[in-house]
This record gives C-alpha cells, sequence and structure tokens, in this order.
C-alpha cells in the first residue's frame, strides 16, 4: 500500500484483506465504578467488555482511572446489576404533601412574637 | 462526522411520517421539551433509536479513525515533550471511541455489528480523516483546526435529550480541553518561528482549509431536513450555524498569525455571518463515498488491526489455556 505513514507501508496489510473479518468474539458487559478521593462515594462511569473480572479491572483501569483522579475501581457484571424498568418510574414520586418532612415547613416566629405581644415579654 | 445528523431523504421521508403509539409517543416529546434526558429503558420511537445509534456510532468510528493520521507521526514529533503530548492525545482519542461505542450500545446495537459495519463499509466516519496528515504541521492544523471543529459539534450536541451520550461527551470534553491548547500551542511555535516552520504551517492551512468546511456537513439549503430531529433534540443546530461558529472562533486565531486561507471571499459579512467560496461539495461526496486519498488505507490497518488481534481475543477466550511445567 502507498502510503505517506512508514509504519502503515510496513505492515503487511494483504494478510488483512484475505477472507471475511468475523469481530463475533462477544465479550459480555462489567459496569464500573470508580472513587474519585478517599472519602468521596464510589459513582458509576461506565462499561468495560471483558472476559474475566481480573480483565475487567484491568480494562476498567486503562479506561477510567488513565485521565483524572482515582483511587479504586470496582467492577461488577451488567447482568448481576438489577434495577427497576423505566415504566415504574412514578413508584419513586412521593406524595408531594409530605411538607412535614421539609425544613422550610416550620415557621415559629410569628407565634413566638405574637406571645412576647400578649405578655409584654421584652428580648 | 462526528455526530453526524446528516439524512438522507428517504430518513427524512421516514421520519416525517411517524406511525408510532400517539400517547406514548405525546409523553416522550413532552419529557425532551421539558429538558429530561432520555435513558436507555425509556419507550422512544423507532426513528430516534435508529438516527442516534448512527450518530453515536459514527462518532465513536471518528474518534478511532481519526487517531490513524495522528499516530502515523509520533515517531518523527520534533521533540520528546511534543511526542508524549501526541502519545497523550491519540490514547485519549481511542478511549473516546470507546465511551461512544459503549453509549451507542445502550441503544441495542451490539460493538461486534458496529465495528463489522465500520470494515464493510456500512457504516461511515468523519470524512476529514480520509485526508494524509503530510507533514508536521498538519498534526498542529488538525490539533487546532479539527479538534477545534469537533468541539463545536461536541459542545452543541452535549445538550441533547440521550442521557448516555451527554454523559460520555461530558468526559470526552473534560479530556479535550487539553488537545485543542496542544495544537494552538503547536501552531503558535510553528507560526512564529523560523521561514521554514512557517511556510510549512501555511502550507498545511491551504490543503486542510476546504475538508474544514466540509466538516459540518453540506449547506442547510443542500440538506434533507427534519423538524423531527429538531425536536426531539437530536440534532441541536443546523450544519450553517455550526460551521459559522467554528470560522467566527477560529478564523481569528489564523489571521491574528499573519497566516491566510486560501479563499479571497473568506470573509465576515454585515450580518455576522461568515462568507466563503463555495467549498466543491462534489468533492465532499465523492470523498465521502471512497474516493479520498485515505479511505482503502484507513479501512485496510483497522482490518489489519482486527485480524493480527484475534489471537489476544480467542486467548482471553480460552483461559483454560494454563501454562503446565514441562514433564520431561
Amino acid at each position: 500500500m502507498n502510503s505517506l505513514d512508514p509504519r502503515v507501508e510496513r505492515l503487511d496489510l494483504k494478510k488483512a484483506e484475505e477472507g471475511e473479518v468475523h469481530t463475533n468474539s462477544h465479550l459480555i458487559t462489567y459496569e464500573v465504578f470508580h472513587q474519585e478521593k478517599r472519602g468521596k462515594q464510589v459513582i458509576h462511569v461506565g462499561i468495560v467488555h471483558a472476559s474475566s473480572p481480573e480483565m475487567a479491572l484491568i480494562l476498567a483501569k486503562e479506561q477510567y482511572a488513565r485521565r483524572g483522579k482515582t483511587t479504586n475501581l470496582w467492577v461488577v457484571k451488567t447482568s448481576d446489576v438489577f434495577t427497576f424498568s423505566s415504566e415504574d418510574e412514578d413508584i419513586f414520586e412521593t406524595v408531594p404533601e409530605k411538607t412535614f418532612r421539609d425544613p422550610a415547613f416550620y415557621k415559629v416566629r410569628d407565634r413566638i412574637e405574637a406571645f412576647q405581644k400578649r405578655n409584654n415579654l421584652t428580648v | 462526522m462526528y455526530g453526524n445528523t446528516n439524512i438522507t431523504e428517504e430518513d427524512a421521508k421516514r421520519l416525517n411520517s411517524i406511525e408510532e403509539d400517539a400517547e406514548k409517543l405525546d409523553a416522550f416529546e413532552a419529557r425532551i421539551a421539558r429538558g429530561e434526558k432520555i435513558e436507555p429503558g425509556d419507550w422512544m420511537p423507532a426513528e430516534y433509536r435508529k438516527q442516534l445509534i448512527r450518530m453515536i456510532e459514527q462518532h465513536a468510528h471518528s474518534e478511532i479513525v481519526g487517531a490513524l493520521p495522528e499516530g502515523t507521526w509520533i515517531t518523527r514529533a520534533p521533540n520528546f515533550r511534543r511526542k508524549l503530548a501526541l502519545i497523550a492525545k491519540v490514547q485519549d482519542e481511542v478511549g473516546h471511541g470507546q465511551l461512544l461505542y459503549s453509549a451507542a450500545e445502550t441503544l441495542g446495537k451490539t460493538r461486534e455489528e458496529m465495528l463489522d459495519d465500520l470494515l464493510n463499509g456500512k457504516s461511515k466516519y468523519s470524512n476529514i480523516f480520509n485526508y494524509p496528515a503530510e507533514t508536521w504541521a498538519d498534526i498542529a492544523v488538525i490539533g487546532f483546526l479539527v479538534d477545534g471543529a469537533a468541539i463545536v459539534n461536541q459542545t452543541i450536541n452535549s445538550k441533547g435529550s440521550y442521557g448516555p451520550y451527554c454523559r460520555a461527551l461530558e468526559r470526552i470534553c473534560y479530556e479535550e480541553s487539553f488537545h485543542l491548547k496542544q495544537g494552538h500551542d503547536n501552531v503558535v511555535y510553528l507560526a512564529t518561528g523560523s521561514k521554514i516552520q512557517r511556510d510549512m504551517l501555511q502550507a498545511a492551512l491551504n490543503r486542510w482549509y476546504r475538508p474544514l468546511l466540509h466538516f459540518f456537513g453540506p449547506p442547510d439549503k443542500m440538506s434533507a431536513h427534519s423538524e423531527k430531529l429538531m425536536k426531539w433534540k437530536v440534532k441541536l443546530a443546523s450544519n450553517d450555524d455550526m460551521r459559522n461558529q467554528f470560522l467566527d472562533m477560529y478564523v481569528p486565531k489564523i489571521w491574528e498569525l499573519g497566516l491566510t486561507f486560501p479563499d479571497p471571499n473568506l470573509r465576515k459579512n454585515e450580518n455576522d455571518i461568515w462568507e466563503f467560496s463555495d467549498p466543491d461539495w462534489g468533492e465532499f461526496k465523492r470523498v465521502i463515498n471512497g474516493g479520498g486519498p485515505c479511505n482503502a488505507e484507513r479501512i485496510a490497518v483497522r482490518r489489519y488491526a482486527e485480524e493480527a488481534g484475534r489471537w489476544v481475543r480467542q486467548a482471553l477466550m480460552n483461559p483454560s489455556e494454563k501454562y503446565a511445567v514441562p514433564l520431561a
């Protein structure tokens, strides 16, 4: 092959032209979690395709810890992760009227001032 | 293209006659209008899924193939620091390809199908990588202007509706930030250096000018349209708008070094729109359909990588091949 790239010139590209290319080596996926800094949460960053947990860790290190900071990585087989279906999204809608859980719901200033006024208390 | 949302006439026809569950479609479109993201488990129209797969997959292929013209200059970088920076950039690009393949996979097309489609020519990649990096100055121009164009595209696409793609783009943008700086640094050192360096850089600019104009795809008046893609936040800006933004950001940065582009009509008009000579859309069509200087080489190298690397995948798949101490 006539190429400007000396490395491509050195390759035996003919080798690749024969036969079909089957990329059908299906490697399963692992979900990758990383901890950026000690003390922080471990969060999901993506997936790797790998043939074993050990390979998954190696590949995750290459993919997710090559740049930026990471103190540790977890890998979990995608098939071991359980989740709700997105159709069930509404089960997470907690009733909006549970205002008693909201700090802003609690207002006592007016009551204190009214009490002080009634009882001639000074501050 | 990077995140190419240029569609064919058939695509446009299909998009404009969607027959999907009306209620589900309304809920889907309302979610997008609210600015919420669509996640992999959600219901989505078949066309949305199809167009997104195509767009993200082609972006992924572009990252991988894009590393090829840059990789060729690693062994010939002018000094050690430039070599290290270029190696890091190429590593980043390959990593970005991986992130994007993963995002595309969430839509149901397997990694292997995508790689097969790259090799058999069904799937495209950004046309600009069908041109060769003839000199070191080409690396400077690619690092500054091609990456600059890609960043314009990515920044716009990061506001799209599909969650996994947006997350991948966030990470990509963070890593890309040094690519642009490294590219500009390269350009400035060459531009402010010796006459030989300046001439080499000007020659590179002359070569890459038209491919850069082609980068964002044909002008709006020449492209098939779909309001659906805009409504679904798959396409977020028109080709002309993105091209204009790119020119606005980068032409002044070349001009301020006393360098030029080979186009006497390149100027910003009274309406703040950049005008330029017709960049020969016939050439664009020829190149993207296989007629460019490097199309064959790019695919041949990827095919070679696939074949030559097969033994590694096979070894991984057969872990029972254990080392045994010789018996005698």
